[in-house]
C-alpha cells in the first residue's frame, strides 16, 4: 500500500496515449512543489512515458502499482 | 530541456493523421523539444477555425472499416480532439504554427479565418531558417 499522502488523484482510466500524461503534465504545472498526484491509467503507453516523462522533467516517480485492469502512479511535484 | 528542434511539414488534413501528428507533436512538447509545424493544404483548410472540429474523415489507407473504427473510437469521448491536444502541447513546451504562405494563396485563406492556435503565416524560406534539421512530412 502506498504511505505518500496524495494531494490530487487523476482518473485517466479510458484515455488513449498521450492522454493521461498530458492530463498528468497540466495538473503538476498547476500544483506546488511538493504535491504528489497519483495518476490511473489503463493505456499501456503510459508505462514507459509516465517514467520517461518524469525523469526528463526532473519530478519523482514515487512508485507504480499495478492493478489487474489499469496502473496508479504516484509522482511528486519535485521543482 | 532542449534536445534539437523537432520540425513538421503537415500536408493531410484527415483527422487520422492529424491525430497522430498530435501526439506526435505534444510527445516532443512534454519531452522539452521546440517544435516547428507547417501547415500545408489540407492540413491548412482543417484549421480553419469555423471547422477545426469538425469531421475531416480518415485517410484511404484506413479503409472503410478502419475508418468506421477510427469514427467509433473519437466518437467515444475517451480520445481527446487532435486540436485540443495541440493546445496542450503550446501550453506545456515551445510549439508553433505556421501557415504556409502558398497554400494560404491556393485555398483562398485569409488569416483572420485561421484558429487561433496557428501563430503566424510564413514563407517556406523563413520555415527553412528555423528548421536546423530533417522534416517530417505527415
Amino acid at each position: 500500500m502506498a504511505t505518500t499522502e496524495v494531494t490530487k488523484q487523476i482518473d485517466a482510466r479510458g484515455m488513449p496515449c498521450p492522454g493521461p500524461l498530458m492530463t498528468l503534465i497540466g495538473e503538476i504545472r498547476a500544483g506546488q512543489v511538493g504535491d504528489t498526484f497519483e495518476v490511473w491509467s489503463s493505456d499501456e503507453g503510459s508505462k514507459t512515458d509516465i517514467p520517461a516523462w518524469t525523469a526528463k522533467a526532473a519530478h519523482e516517480l514515487v512508485e507504480v502499482i499495478t492493478e489487474p485492469e489499469f496502473a496508479r502512479f504516484v509522482v511528486r511535484k519535485a521543482r | 530541456m532542449d534536445d534539437g528542434k523537432l520540425s513538421v511539414a503537415l500536408f493531410s488534413g484527415t483527422d487520422d493523421k492529424l491525430t497522430a501528428a498530435s501526439t506526435l507533436i505534444a510527445g516532443a512538447a512534454a519531452m522539452g523539444r521546440k517544435v516547428d509545424v507547417l501547415l500545408q493544404f489540407w492540413a491548412l483548410d482543417s484549421f480553419r477555425a469555423d471547422r477545426i472540429t469538425k469531421d475531416h474523415g480518415a485517410s484511404p489507407e484506413a479503409g472503410e472499416e478502419g475508418a468506421a473504427q477510427f469514427r467509433r473510437k473519437a466518437g467515444s469521448g475517451e480520445l481527446t480532439h487532435w486540436s485540443e491536444v495541440l493546445r496542450q502541447a503550446k501550453e506545456i513546451g515551445e510549439v508553433r504554427f505556421h501557415a504556409c504562405a502558398q497554400s494560404m494563396d491556393v485555398l483562398d485563406i485569409a488569416t483572420d479565418e485561421l484558429d487561433p492556435v496557428v501563430d503566424d503565416v510564413e514563407g517556406i524560406a523563413a520555415f527553412m531558417l528555423g528548421a536546423d534539421g530533417p522534416i517530417v512530412f505527415i
